[in-house]
């Protein structure tokens, strides 16, 4: 798939990247999580310090229970930390309020879900501009980009389709276009392939070595060895603890 | 600011897309505002009605008019009070006229004198009962409003000689003269026979009230010969519309100045305006809005309820949509439009469907009951949209807002 108008650098000039190239995306250090679940407490999160540099293709391993999705939660910014530092692009996110977050989700993080959480009776088209309705883009410029997108993971010809008309792996497609359309910093994909058979795994897997090969930033999480291979670093945890970083 | 345009023109997006989808529900949904909306507006439409029907027939006999009565036009309690008043004279109407032409300047400008008696009037085997008969002088074709249909009102001639002359009703000459014209031809009132010189337009009748169509004019001296000029006599005094409480003032002090009474003695006559038959009608106009008013408040609030019901069952359906938009940078303001206007669409769609059903019931209406005019203004159709977008705004507030705080972690798990 060649590379067309919605290239990273066409975001250069943005002041992300102003800071120095070494400055790590996202910085964590000493975070933690508390659940009260009725009168139990749990420690989702006992501490976990990572660095994130941009252009890293990163997965995030580890069983259920492992605090993996917790974890997932606070990069994206979902969620918050009970405790502990966290910087993204050098903005504290640990005390940002509610729509703070919704505005950090939507310019630098884009999501590719499991299952593909795309707008049912929405066109492929649709799917992809809502980030840059949320963004406040005017519609000439939202649907140029929207369209660029979608031409970008090879669903030029599918605009107009409902997800209801699209295969699994193109319904995954749609989703990375939707994540990339509002250039984030960084990708951050849960289970990507849950949802679909090895060989189209594969193919969205090789979209994303074609990503990180035009300089974003991904991050995987994964249960599966096979998935995660792909990424340059892993990044395993056990009971709410990194145990191993490589 | 732009955000918020774009978001409002999603969420318009979304909210129809979700009623398109889910049509029988927002129907059935919609069903109490419908019901709302229909009763608030065809009440409306009754008052309207009511009042517009008044006003086109008092217009008819001039609403400039004073009346100088022995009786006041309303219920009495002391009954012997005004029943010992002396009975008016049509010769006030003269020495009415003469202190007008002696004041030029002042509130009053004609006074006629017109005396009332119940009739049957004749034309060889047709008969008409209990017509109101009036006997007055050419100046109540300057007082009054009724144009005429054909031929012409009496003049001053034929009123001093009294001549059997006679000015029929559009009703009266319908039925008398259902296939020629009236005009040139005779009919027979008791004992006297009169030449019929004109005949007044129709001017429509409403709920009972009094109109020129069921009426017969004849000059007061041809009155005179055929009924007793007793107690129904009144006086009908033109004055300037613009000065009416002065007129009246005026007309009162003159009235005690032809009657010689002392100061300290009250009116024994009474002054009235169309303004009290007005004000009769108030009751009942009162009693439409408070039934239209009650079905309507009952209606919106089981309306509302529906909405808010339905409101809450669309926010648990796409708590992962809601989970999704949030992830993608919606924000609380957001998802809190998003279903505030998916629930104002659904009440504002009944609204729309409640007055158009209205609508079509008011001129159903006016086809049976002709003489019933409806009014549909722009006003009630605006009343009935807004106060539709109200109830969804406010029935779909709680479940927007509900979702609009949701965790979007929870939400993204939620199944």
């Amino acid at each position: 798939m060649p590379f067309s108008t919605s290239s990273p650098p066409a975001s250069a000039g943005s002041p992300r990247l102003l800071r120095p190239p070494g400055a790590p995306v996202i910085e964590i250090e000493g975070v933690t999580k508390l659940y009260r679940m009725g009168a139990e407490t749990i420690h989702a999160l006992r501490g976990v310090s990572l660095k994130i540099h941009r252009n890293e293709y990163l997965a995030i391993m580890g069983p259920s229970g492992s605090g993996k999705s917790t974890l997932m939660n606070m990069l994206g910014c979902l969620d918050t930390p009970t405790a502990g530092l966290y910087e993204f692009t050098g903005k504290n996110v640990a005390g940002m309020d509610d729509d703070e977050l919704a505005a950090i989700r939507n310019q630098e993080i884009g999501f590719v879900f499991q299952t593909f959480n795309l707008l049912p009776r929405s066109t492929a088209l649709h799917n992809v501009e809502l980030p840059l309705i949320y963004a406040g883009v005017p519609r000439p410029a939202r649907l140029e980009r929207a369209r660029a997108a979608l031409g970008h993971v090879g669903l030029a010809d599918r605009m107009a389709h409902r997800p209801n008309e699209l295969s699994g792996g193109q319904r995954q497609r749609v989703a990375i276009a939707r994540a990339l359309v509002n250039r984030p910093s960084i990708i951050l994909a849960d289970e990507p392939t849950g949802n679909l058979d090895t060989r189209t795994g594969e193919e969205i897997m090789a979209l994303f070595e074609e990503l990180y090969g035009q300089g974003h930033t991904l991050i995987v999480v994964t249960h599966e060895e096979d998935i995660a291979r792909h990424a340059r670093r892993i990044v395993r945890l056990r009971d709410g603890l990194i145990e191993a970083d490589a | 600011m732009r955000i918020l345009l774009y978001e409002l023109t999603e969420a318009l997006r979304i909210a129809l897309a979700q009623i398109r989808a889910n049509k029988t529900r927002s129907a059935l949904t919609a069903l109490g505002v419908v019901i709302g909306i229909v009763s608030v507006t065809l009440m409306g439409t009754a008052i309207l009605g009511i009042d517009a029907g008044v006003d086109r027939s008092l217009a008819g006999f001039g609403d400039d008019v004073l009346y100088v009565t022995k009786w006041p036009w309303r219920e009495v309690d002391d009954w012997w009070t005004y029943r010992n008043r002396p009975r008016l004279k049509t010769d006030h109407a003269r020495q009415i006229n003469d202190w007008i032409a002696a004041h030029p300047e002042g509130p009053l400008r004609l006074a006629v004198p017109a005396a009332t008696a119940s009739a049957a009037v004749i034309r060889g085997e047709l008969r008409l009962d209990n017509i109101h008969t009036l006997g007055t002088t050419p100046g109540l074709a300057r007082i009054s409003r009724a144009d005429m249909a054909a031929g012409r009102f009496f003049n001053e001639v034929e009123a001093r000689g009294g001549r059997n002359v006679i000015v029929i009703g559009f009703d009266v000459a319908d039925a008398l003269f259902p296939d020629a014209s009236p005009v040139g031809r005779t009919v027979r009132i008791r004992t006297q026979r009169y030449t019929v010189i004109g005949v007044t337009a129709r001017q429509g009748s409403f709920l009972g009230l009094f109109s020129w169509d069921s009426m017969v004019i004849m000059p007061l001296n041809a009155f005179r010969r055929n009924f007793w000029v007793g107690n129904n006599v009144q006086l009908r005094v033109q004055a300037d519309g613009a000065r009416m409480d002065e007129a009246r003032e005026e007309l009162r002090g003159l009235m005690r100045r032809l009657r010689r009474l002392p100061l300290e003695k009250r009116d024994d006559f009474e002054i009235n305006e169309q303004k009290v038959i007005r004000e009769q009608l108030d009751p009942i106009k009162r009693g439409v809005a408070l039934a239209g008013l009650a079905i309507t408040g009952l209606a919106l609030f089981v309306g509302a309820i529906g909405i808010m019901n339905i409101t809450y069952v669309s926010v648990k359906e796409r708590t992962r949509e809601i989970g999704t938009r949030k992830a993608l940078g919606a924000r609380r303001r957001t998802i809190l439009l998003q279903f505030l206007i998916e629930a104002a669409g659904i009440s504002l769609a009944g609204g729309l469907a409640g007055v158009l059903i209205a609508w079509v019931c008011a001129l159903g209406a006016a086809l049976l009951v002709p003489a019933f005019p409806p009014v549909f203004s722009f006003g009630l159709l605006a009343a009935g949209l807004a106060v539709s977008i109200a109830a969804g705004v406010v029935s779909g507030f709680a479940p927007a807002w509900s979702a609009s705080k949701l965790d979007p972690v929870v939400a993204l798990r939620y199944e």
